[in-house]
Protein backbone atom coordinates (compact mmCIF):
# COMPACT_ATOMS: atom_id res chain seq x y z
CA UNK A 1 0.00 0.00 0.00
CA UNK A 2 2.78 2.42 0.85
CA UNK A 3 4.68 1.65 -2.34
CA UNK A 4 5.05 4.42 -4.86
CA UNK A 5 3.02 3.79 -7.99
CA UNK A 6 5.11 2.82 -11.00
CA UNK A 7 5.21 5.79 -13.38
CA UNK A 8 3.87 5.86 -16.96
CA UNK A 9 1.25 3.17 -16.47
CA UNK A 10 -1.54 5.72 -16.48
CA UNK A 11 -2.67 5.17 -20.04
CA UNK A 12 -3.07 1.45 -19.61
CA UNK A 13 -4.97 1.73 -16.40
CA UNK A 14 -8.31 1.81 -18.14
CA UNK A 15 -7.73 -1.27 -20.23
CA UNK A 16 -9.58 -4.26 -18.97
CA UNK A 17 -11.96 -2.02 -17.06
CA UNK A 18 -14.21 -0.17 -19.49
CA UNK A 19 -14.96 -3.17 -21.74
CA UNK A 20 -16.01 -5.56 -18.97
CA UNK A 21 -17.91 -2.75 -17.20
CA UNK A 22 -19.95 -2.13 -20.34
CA UNK A 23 -20.43 -5.89 -20.76
CA UNK A 24 -21.87 -6.11 -17.25
CA UNK A 25 -24.07 -3.12 -18.06
CA UNK A 26 -25.56 -4.92 -21.06
CA UNK A 27 -26.04 -8.03 -18.93
CA UNK A 28 -28.06 -6.17 -16.31
CA UNK A 29 -30.15 -4.59 -19.05
CA UNK A 30 -32.26 -7.74 -19.44
CA UNK A 31 -32.73 -7.91 -15.67
CA UNK A 32 -33.75 -4.26 -15.60
CA UNK A 33 -36.31 -4.72 -18.38
CA UNK A 34 -37.83 -7.68 -16.52
CA UNK A 35 -37.89 -5.66 -13.33
CA UNK A 36 -39.67 -2.74 -14.97
CA UNK A 37 -42.30 -4.95 -16.59
CA UNK A 38 -42.96 -7.04 -13.47
CA UNK A 39 -43.03 -4.02 -11.18
CA UNK A 40 -45.96 -2.69 -13.21
CA UNK A 41 -47.54 -6.15 -13.23
CA UNK A 42 -47.33 -6.21 -9.41
CA UNK A 43 -49.39 -3.03 -9.21
CA UNK A 44 -46.55 -0.53 -9.39
CA UNK A 45 -46.28 2.53 -11.61
CA UNK A 46 -43.51 4.05 -13.71
CA UNK A 47 -42.46 6.46 -10.89
CA UNK A 48 -42.49 3.61 -8.36
CA UNK A 49 -40.43 1.33 -10.59
CA UNK A 50 -37.93 4.13 -11.21
CA UNK A 51 -37.72 5.12 -7.54
CA UNK A 52 -37.02 1.48 -6.68
CA UNK A 53 -34.22 1.06 -9.19
CA UNK A 54 -32.68 4.47 -8.47
CA UNK A 55 -32.87 4.22 -4.68
CA UNK A 56 -32.77 0.54 -3.75
CA UNK A 57 -30.29 -0.27 -6.52
CA UNK A 58 -29.59 -3.87 -5.66
CA UNK A 59 -31.22 -6.19 -8.16
CA UNK A 60 -31.88 -9.39 -6.26
CA UNK A 61 -33.59 -7.50 -3.42
CA UNK A 62 -35.77 -5.55 -5.86
CA UNK A 63 -36.78 -8.74 -7.64
CA UNK A 64 -37.47 -10.44 -4.35
CA UNK A 65 -39.72 -7.63 -3.08
CA UNK A 66 -41.73 -7.49 -6.33
CA UNK A 67 -41.95 -11.28 -6.44
CA UNK A 68 -43.43 -11.41 -2.93
CA UNK A 69 -45.90 -8.60 -3.63
CA UNK A 70 -46.91 -10.17 -6.97
CA UNK A 71 -47.62 -13.45 -5.16
CA UNK A 72 -49.94 -11.63 -2.75
CA UNK A 73 -47.50 -11.47 0.16
CA UNK A 74 -47.48 -8.76 2.82
CA UNK A 75 -45.25 -5.70 2.78
CA UNK A 76 -43.51 -7.05 5.89
CA UNK A 77 -42.56 -10.28 4.09
CA UNK A 78 -41.45 -8.29 1.05
CA UNK A 79 -39.24 -5.96 3.10
CA UNK A 80 -37.77 -8.75 5.22
CA UNK A 81 -36.89 -10.90 2.20
CA UNK A 82 -35.38 -7.96 0.34
CA UNK A 83 -33.25 -6.86 3.27
CA UNK A 84 -32.06 -10.37 4.11
CA UNK A 85 -30.82 -10.59 0.51
CA UNK A 86 -29.30 -7.11 0.75
CA UNK A 87 -27.20 -8.14 3.77
CA UNK A 88 -24.49 -9.45 1.44
CA UNK A 89 -23.85 -5.87 0.34
CA UNK A 90 -22.48 -5.23 3.85
CA UNK A 91 -19.86 -7.91 3.22
CA UNK A 92 -19.11 -6.36 -0.17
CA UNK A 93 -18.66 -3.00 1.53
CA UNK A 94 -15.96 -4.47 3.72
CA UNK A 95 -14.33 -6.07 0.67
CA UNK A 96 -14.13 -2.82 -1.30
CA UNK A 97 -13.39 -0.50 1.65
CA UNK A 98 -9.58 -0.68 1.26
CA UNK A 99 -9.97 0.50 -2.36
CA UNK A 100 -12.29 3.38 -1.46
CA UNK A 101 -10.48 5.21 1.28
CA UNK A 102 -11.49 8.84 1.50
CA UNK A 103 -13.66 11.35 3.28
CA UNK A 104 -16.88 10.30 4.99
CA UNK A 105 -19.11 11.89 2.29
CA UNK A 106 -17.09 10.07 -0.38
CA UNK A 107 -17.60 6.70 1.32
CA UNK A 108 -21.27 7.42 2.02
CA UNK A 109 -21.75 8.16 -1.68
CA UNK A 110 -19.79 5.08 -2.75
CA UNK A 111 -21.96 2.93 -0.47
CA UNK A 112 -24.98 3.26 -2.76
CA UNK A 113 -23.02 1.51 -5.53
CA UNK A 114 -21.63 -1.33 -3.42
CA UNK A 115 -23.29 -4.26 -5.16
CA UNK A 116 -22.39 -7.57 -6.81
CA UNK A 117 -21.00 -6.23 -10.08
CA UNK A 118 -18.95 -3.34 -8.69
CA UNK A 119 -17.46 -5.58 -6.01
CA UNK A 120 -16.60 -8.31 -8.52
CA UNK A 121 -14.94 -5.87 -10.90
CA UNK A 122 -13.08 -4.08 -8.10
CA UNK A 123 -11.65 -7.23 -6.56
CA UNK A 124 -10.58 -8.52 -9.97
CA UNK A 125 -8.03 -5.69 -10.38
CA UNK A 126 -4.44 -5.89 -9.28
CA UNK A 127 -3.53 -2.39 -8.11
CA UNK A 128 -5.28 0.00 -5.69
CA UNK A 129 -5.68 2.63 -8.42
CA UNK A 130 -7.20 0.16 -10.88
CA UNK A 131 -9.50 -1.12 -8.14
CA UNK A 132 -10.80 2.36 -7.42
CA UNK A 133 -11.32 3.08 -11.11
CA UNK A 134 -13.00 -0.28 -11.72
CA UNK A 135 -15.43 0.44 -8.90
CA UNK A 136 -16.52 3.80 -10.30
CA UNK A 137 -16.60 2.84 -13.97
CA UNK A 138 -18.66 -0.24 -13.18
CA UNK A 139 -20.93 1.76 -10.87
CA UNK A 140 -21.62 4.29 -13.64
CA UNK A 141 -22.24 1.59 -16.24
CA UNK A 142 -24.56 -0.52 -14.07
CA UNK A 143 -26.45 2.49 -12.71
CA UNK A 144 -27.05 3.83 -16.22
CA UNK A 145 -28.11 0.54 -17.82
CA UNK A 146 -30.13 -0.71 -14.84
CA UNK A 147 -32.20 2.46 -14.60
CA UNK A 148 -32.60 2.95 -18.34
CA UNK A 149 -33.78 -0.65 -18.67
CA UNK A 150 -36.18 -0.26 -15.74
CA UNK A 151 -37.69 2.80 -17.40
CA UNK A 152 -38.15 1.03 -20.75
CA UNK A 153 -39.56 -2.07 -19.04
CA UNK A 154 -41.95 -0.04 -16.92
CA UNK A 155 -43.16 2.03 -19.88
CA UNK A 156 -43.73 -1.15 -21.89
CA UNK A 157 -45.13 -3.02 -18.90
CA UNK A 158 -48.59 -1.53 -18.98
CA UNK A 159 -49.19 -2.76 -22.52
CA UNK A 160 -47.77 -6.27 -22.12
CA UNK A 161 -49.73 -9.38 -21.19
CA UNK A 162 -47.12 -10.91 -18.90
CA UNK A 163 -48.87 -14.29 -18.67
CA UNK A 164 -49.15 -14.65 -22.43
CA UNK A 165 -45.44 -14.11 -22.99
CA UNK A 166 -44.40 -16.16 -19.99
CA UNK A 167 -42.85 -13.10 -18.36
CA UNK A 168 -43.90 -14.39 -14.97
CA UNK A 169 -40.90 -16.76 -15.12
CA UNK A 170 -38.44 -13.94 -15.92
CA UNK A 171 -37.54 -13.54 -12.25
CA UNK A 172 -37.15 -17.26 -11.63
CA UNK A 173 -34.89 -17.49 -14.69
CA UNK A 174 -32.86 -14.51 -13.46
CA UNK A 175 -32.60 -16.07 -10.00
CA UNK A 176 -31.25 -19.27 -11.60
CA UNK A 177 -28.57 -17.18 -13.31
CA UNK A 178 -27.70 -15.40 -10.05
CA UNK A 179 -27.59 -18.65 -8.09
CA UNK A 180 -25.31 -20.61 -10.43
CA UNK A 181 -21.99 -18.93 -9.56
CA UNK A 182 -22.82 -19.25 -5.86
CA UNK A 183 -23.18 -22.99 -5.66
CA UNK A 184 -19.75 -24.12 -6.75
CA UNK A 185 -18.94 -25.45 -3.28
CA UNK A 186 -20.71 -28.58 -1.93
CA UNK A 187 -21.72 -26.71 1.20
CA UNK A 188 -23.38 -23.93 -0.80
CA UNK A 189 -25.16 -26.54 -2.94
CA UNK A 190 -26.52 -28.22 0.19
CA UNK A 191 -27.66 -24.86 1.53
CA UNK A 192 -29.39 -24.03 -1.77
CA UNK A 193 -31.13 -27.41 -1.90
CA UNK A 194 -32.23 -27.12 1.72
CA UNK A 195 -33.46 -23.56 1.12
CA UNK A 196 -35.68 -24.75 -1.74
CA UNK A 197 -37.10 -27.67 0.27
CA UNK A 198 -37.72 -25.53 3.35
CA UNK A 199 -39.47 -22.86 1.28
CA UNK A 200 -41.82 -25.35 -0.39
CA UNK A 201 -42.49 -27.18 2.87
CA UNK A 202 -43.29 -23.90 4.65
CA UNK A 203 -45.45 -22.39 1.89
CA UNK A 204 -48.83 -23.89 2.91
CA UNK A 205 -48.34 -22.87 6.55
CA UNK A 206 -46.71 -19.43 6.64
CA UNK A 207 -47.87 -16.07 5.23
CA UNK A 208 -47.33 -15.73 1.47
CA UNK A 209 -43.72 -14.77 0.79
CA UNK A 210 -42.53 -15.70 4.29
CA UNK A 211 -41.25 -19.04 2.97
CA UNK A 212 -38.12 -17.33 1.66
CA UNK A 213 -37.45 -15.85 5.10
CA UNK A 214 -37.80 -19.26 6.73
CA UNK A 215 -35.46 -20.62 4.03
CA UNK A 216 -32.87 -17.96 4.88
CA UNK A 217 -32.47 -19.60 8.30
CA UNK A 218 -30.72 -22.47 6.52
CA UNK A 219 -27.75 -20.11 6.09
CA UNK A 220 -27.18 -20.36 9.85
CA UNK A 221 -25.22 -23.55 9.13
CA UNK A 222 -22.51 -21.02 8.28
CA UNK A 223 -21.99 -20.67 12.05
CA UNK A 224 -20.42 -24.12 11.96
CA UNK A 225 -16.80 -23.81 10.88
CA UNK A 226 -16.02 -25.23 7.47
CA UNK A 227 -12.86 -25.64 5.46
CA UNK A 228 -14.66 -24.34 2.41
CA UNK A 229 -14.52 -20.61 2.03
CA UNK A 230 -17.86 -19.22 0.97
CA UNK A 231 -17.79 -17.27 -2.31
CA UNK A 232 -18.14 -13.58 -1.84
CA UNK A 233 -19.81 -12.58 -5.09
CA UNK A 234 -23.44 -13.42 -5.68
CA UNK A 235 -24.16 -12.51 -9.27
CA UNK A 236 -22.09 -12.52 -12.38
CA UNK A 237 -18.99 -10.57 -11.78
CA UNK A 238 -16.44 -10.56 -14.54
CA UNK A 239 -15.16 -14.04 -13.69
CA UNK B 1 -45.89 -1.85 -4.36
CA UNK B 2 -46.55 1.01 -1.97
CA UNK B 3 -44.36 4.07 -1.52
CA UNK B 4 -43.82 3.05 2.10
CA UNK B 5 -42.45 -0.31 0.97
CA UNK B 6 -40.12 1.32 -1.55
CA UNK B 7 -38.79 3.84 0.96
CA UNK B 8 -38.27 1.24 3.71
CA UNK B 9 -36.41 -1.11 1.36
CA UNK B 10 -34.35 1.80 -0.02
CA UNK B 11 -33.30 3.00 3.42
CA UNK B 12 -32.64 -0.54 4.66
CA UNK B 13 -30.62 -1.55 1.60
CA UNK B 14 -28.56 1.64 1.78
CA UNK B 15 -27.96 1.17 5.51
CA UNK B 16 -26.62 -2.34 4.88
CA UNK B 17 -24.29 -1.13 2.11
CA UNK B 18 -23.00 1.73 4.28
CA UNK B 19 -22.69 -0.57 7.31
CA UNK B 20 -20.04 -2.50 5.44
CA UNK B 21 -18.23 0.26 3.62
CA UNK B 22 -18.44 3.03 6.21
CA UNK B 23 -19.34 1.26 9.46
CA UNK B 24 -17.10 -1.78 9.46
CA UNK B 25 -14.70 -0.37 6.89
CA UNK B 26 -11.30 -1.96 6.60
CA UNK B 27 -11.80 -4.21 9.61
CA UNK B 28 -14.02 -7.23 8.96
CA UNK B 29 -17.06 -9.01 10.32
CA UNK B 30 -16.40 -11.94 12.66
CA UNK B 31 -15.88 -15.10 10.56
CA UNK B 32 -19.12 -16.87 11.60
CA UNK B 33 -21.21 -13.78 10.75
CA UNK B 34 -19.44 -13.45 7.44
CA UNK B 35 -20.04 -17.12 6.62
CA UNK B 36 -23.74 -16.88 7.39
CA UNK B 37 -24.13 -13.72 5.30
CA UNK B 38 -22.22 -15.34 2.44
CA UNK B 39 -24.55 -18.36 2.44
CA UNK B 40 -27.80 -16.36 2.60
CA UNK B 41 -28.07 -15.69 -1.16
CA UNK B 42 -27.76 -19.42 -1.97
CA UNK B 43 -30.61 -20.26 0.43
CA UNK B 44 -32.84 -17.32 -0.50
CA UNK B 45 -32.33 -17.35 -4.28
CA UNK B 46 -33.14 -21.06 -4.49
CA UNK B 47 -36.19 -20.47 -2.28
CA UNK B 48 -37.29 -17.65 -4.61
CA UNK B 49 -36.82 -19.93 -7.63
CA UNK B 50 -39.11 -22.64 -6.25
CA UNK B 51 -41.57 -20.05 -4.93
CA UNK B 52 -41.88 -18.42 -8.35
CA UNK B 53 -42.02 -21.81 -10.10
CA UNK B 54 -44.13 -24.12 -7.94
CA UNK B 55 -46.32 -21.99 -5.70
CA UNK B 56 -49.55 -20.12 -6.15
CA UNK B 57 -50.43 -18.37 -2.92
CA UNK B 58 -50.36 -21.10 -0.28
CA UNK B 59 -50.74 -23.89 -2.85
CA UNK B 60 -48.06 -25.92 -4.53
CA UNK B 61 -48.63 -26.51 -8.23
CA UNK B 62 -46.77 -27.64 -11.32
CA UNK B 63 -47.70 -25.78 -14.49
CA UNK B 64 -46.19 -24.10 -17.56
CA UNK B 65 -43.80 -22.14 -15.36
CA UNK B 66 -41.91 -25.32 -14.45
CA UNK B 67 -40.91 -26.05 -18.05
CA UNK B 68 -39.68 -22.48 -18.59
CA UNK B 69 -37.56 -22.58 -15.44
CA UNK B 70 -36.23 -26.04 -16.40
CA UNK B 71 -35.10 -24.53 -19.69
CA UNK B 72 -33.44 -21.70 -17.74
CA UNK B 73 -31.54 -24.23 -15.61
CA UNK B 74 -30.24 -26.04 -18.69
CA UNK B 75 -29.35 -22.74 -20.37
CA UNK B 76 -27.41 -21.51 -17.33
CA UNK B 77 -25.64 -24.86 -17.10
CA UNK B 78 -24.71 -24.51 -20.79
CA UNK B 79 -23.32 -21.02 -20.04
CA UNK B 80 -25.85 -19.22 -22.23
CA UNK B 81 -25.73 -15.39 -21.70
CA UNK B 82 -28.13 -14.32 -18.97
CA UNK B 83 -30.32 -12.13 -21.16
CA UNK B 84 -30.89 -15.10 -23.44
CA UNK B 85 -31.63 -17.34 -20.45
CA UNK B 86 -34.48 -15.01 -19.50
CA UNK B 87 -35.78 -14.82 -23.08
CA UNK B 88 -35.68 -18.62 -23.51
CA UNK B 89 -37.45 -19.25 -20.21
CA UNK B 90 -40.23 -16.74 -20.95
CA UNK B 91 -40.66 -17.97 -24.53
CA UNK B 92 -40.90 -21.58 -23.37
CA UNK B 93 -43.52 -20.85 -20.72
CA UNK B 94 -45.46 -18.59 -23.09
CA UNK B 95 -45.42 -21.26 -25.80
CA UNK B 96 -46.42 -24.01 -23.37
CA UNK B 97 -49.43 -21.91 -22.32
CA UNK B 98 -50.37 -21.16 -25.91
CA UNK B 99 -50.47 -24.82 -26.94
CA UNK B 100 -52.09 -26.23 -23.81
Amino acid sequence: MGRAKPPSKATDDWSGIIGPALGLGFAVFAFGLSFGVMCIDAGGSVPKAMATSLLVFTGASQFSAVSVIAAGGSAVSAVAGALILASRNAVYGVAVAPSLRGSLPYRLFASQFTIDETTGMTLAQDTPERRRRAFWVTAASIYFFWNTATLIGALAGSSIDTQKYGLDVAFAAAFVGMLAPLIRSPRARRVAAAGAVVCLAATPFVPIGAGIIVAALVALVGLKPSKESAPIIATGGPA
Amino acid sequence: MTWTLIIVVSVGAYALKAAGLVGVGVRDFPAPVRNVIALIPAAVLSALIVKDTFTNGHDLQVDARAIGVAVACVAVWRKVPLWLVIVLACATTGTARAIS
